[in-house]
């Protein structure tokens, strides 16, 4: 087969990387270059890094302001550091609660696999946006949990939760569970049951069974989920930004604000770009996992 | 393990699993209840109504964005099943080629690069790409072409998956009786896929209706998406025609889904079944 489709071959592999290649990775290439330029009221809003000069000599105008001015301005340190925080303990929450529901469907009846599978799918796939705004319904002042719990006479005033960092773990966990269940339960499922009954033949206590064979062994679904969760939650915008107040300021605030309030686009490109290189070893421990899993 | 350790274990389990699935939908369904509140007060139960899914009708704002939203996720799914396809035969099929390690990387990588960054890079290629060639107009076809970007790394890892366990024999077999390479792939492995091929479509049609971030910084000053219209509004405070818009697009997004995953499920069991008959032949 090799031999006979080498002309086709390129057809099929070129549209895809060409496309990717253009339109995923160049346009780092190109935030890394405005990061180097200055704000310009101009449109584009920055000026040019590399230009021509009238006598055909390259020009190189860099500067390493936006990146003296990420370290000094202290708000990009704390959105970064409390962006990381937040996301750290969400993934671990999601963890917690998505072991127990990934072991349940991979040792549920084959047959009430797929449809467990899907329950848990179903709100991943249907819009971000307005689950978090579902939530948001939920947890707000005059919200649905505060008024049952007043009708009810748990409480007599309403719980403050809305613009507060648990608004921020609620709408983290909430929306990204799914996406620590499904690599779980991939790696639970192809768990041989035998372990298990060899373990428990051999003497060894059910919870022992499972910190010393099941625990290790559905480690590389531990890390997916996890990189799954802890990754797009450090750039979260949305979750902050509905259900979080003014100290709630994560590190994709900042880049939105930047961008859309402050117009300054060559400090936005820093802000990505400073953020991307923190993500670069949990984005390659996740790629390590998947290649490897993939390929078992 | 005795068989009561079994059952306590699985009490726990499944109250886990039920409390998971509960905190998932509890949102969800209340927010359609709200849909239909008559009352404008969202604490106040006003009686049944559907005044607030008739004024979204009435509309213009709502229904020129949703009509955009439409028309950029038939088009992004589409672009981005043809691509993920190809993507996912070229790494299922050939298992080197010059660029290989690249392809596997930029079709896994924007399954967790957040939003945020993908959206202010394309948006920063966007405007590099006017000034060098006057192409592309920011609206329309930038929300396009991102969101093929993200769509496809879906599509690739849904047909990918497919792929691997489709049995080639049949394949090999009609090349050995003279068809072509590209001939025999399209009468025997294509039906194999289409249902993976399909559901992807499904996924990237909702995936592309539901994306915020990214939009908001490649659609330029003239192009609204629905998204970004409903967040603008939730922004503002609570809406009661977002309730019922909401409400709708939940509804029609879920029953994608399920005829996605039933597709999907479908496929196999048939296909496991015809693993039986041709074992008993």
């Amino acid at each position: 087969m090799k031999t006979t489709w080498r002309p086709g071959r390129w057809l099929i592999i070129l549209p895809p990387l060409i496309f990717l290649v253009i339109f995923f990775l160049i346009p780092f290439a190109f935030a890394f270059k405005i990061s180097f330029a200055e704000s310009a009221p101009r449109v584009p809003p920055f000026t040019d890094v590399i230009s021509f000069t009238a006598d055909h000599h390259l020009r190189l105008a860099l500067t390493l302001g936006n990146y003296r001015y990420l370290l000094t301005d202290e708000v990009y340190g704390v959105a970064y550091l409390y962006s990381l925080r937040t996301a750290f303990f969400s993934t671990l929450i999601c963890l917690l609660l998505g072991y127990p529901m990934a072991y349940a469907i991979a040792r549920a009846p084959k047959s009430a696999q797929g449809l467990l599978l899907l329950v848990i799918m179903l709100p991943f796939w249907t819009s971000f946006l307005l689950r978090v705004y579902a939530l948001e319904g939920i947890i707000r002042d005059n919200g649905f949990l505060n008024t049952a719990l007043l009708h009810f006479g748990i409480i007599s005033q309403p719980l403050r939760i809305m613009r507060t960092n648990l608004a921020v773990y609620l709408g983290i966990i909430y929306s990204y569970l799914p996406f620590m269940v499904l690599p779980l339960f991939a790696t639970l499922e192809k768990l041989d049951p035998t372990l298990l009954e060899a373990a428990g033949d051999l003497g060894s206590k059910p919870w022992r069974a499972f910190l010393e064979v099941t625990l290790p062994l559905s480690l590389p679904g531990v890390i997916a989920g996890s990189m799954l969760v802890f990754i797009p939650a450090v750039g979260e915008f949305v979750i902050p930004s509905l259900l979080g107040g003014p100290n709630q300021l994560m590190i994709g605030r900042v880049l939105w604000d930047e961008f859309f309030g402050n117009h300054d686009w060559p400090v936005a490109s820093a802000v990505a770009i400073a953020f991307l290189l923190l993500l670069v070893g949990p984005i390659a421990i996740y790629q390590y996992y998947n290649v490897r899993q993939l390929e078992a | 393990m005795s068989a009561r350790d079994e059952r306590g274990l699985s009490a726990v389990l499944l109250s886990a699993l039920f409390f998971g699935i509960a905190v998932l939908y509890l949102p969800i369904l209340v927010l359609i209840g709200y849909s239909f509140n008559a009352s404008p007060l969202v604490n106040i139960w006003g009686g049944f109504s559907t005044t607030w899914y008739t004024q979204l009708l009435h509309n213009r704002q709502l229904l020129e964005a949703a009509l955009l939203s439409l028309q950029v996720a038939v088009s992004a799914s589409s672009g981005a099943v043809l691509l993920g396809t190809l993507a996912a035969i070229a790494l299922v099929r050939f298992a080197r080629f010059p660029g290989r390690l690249l392809l596997t990387g930029m079709v896994n990588a924007p399954l967790v690069m957040p939003e945020i960054i993908t959206g202010i890079t394309q948006l920063l290629l966007f405007v590099s790409m006017m000034q060098l060639f006057s192409w592309p107009h920011r609206g329309f076809i930038t929300i396009v072409l991102s969101h093929i970007t993200f769509c496809a790394a879906y599509v690739t890892i849904t047909v990918q998956s497919r792929l691997q366990t489709a049995d080639r024999s049949l394949e090999e077999a009609a090349m050995d009786l003279g068809a072509s390479p590209a001939r025999a792939f399209i009468d025997t492995t294509l039906p194999i896929i289409a249902p993976a091929i399909i559901s992807s479509w499904l996924l990237c049609f909702t995936l592309s209706l539901d994306d915020l971030v990214i939009s908001s910084f490649v659609a330029g000053p003239g192009a609204s998406t629905l998204p970004m219209v409903i967040y603008s509004k939730v922004k503002l405070g609570v809406s009661p025609d977002v309730n019922a818009l909401a409400s709708l697009i939940v509804c029609a997004v879920g029953a994608c889904i399920v005829v996605a995953g039933w597709l999907m499920a479908r496929s196999d069991r048939r296909r496991a079944l015809e693993t039986q008959l041709a074992a008993r032949a």
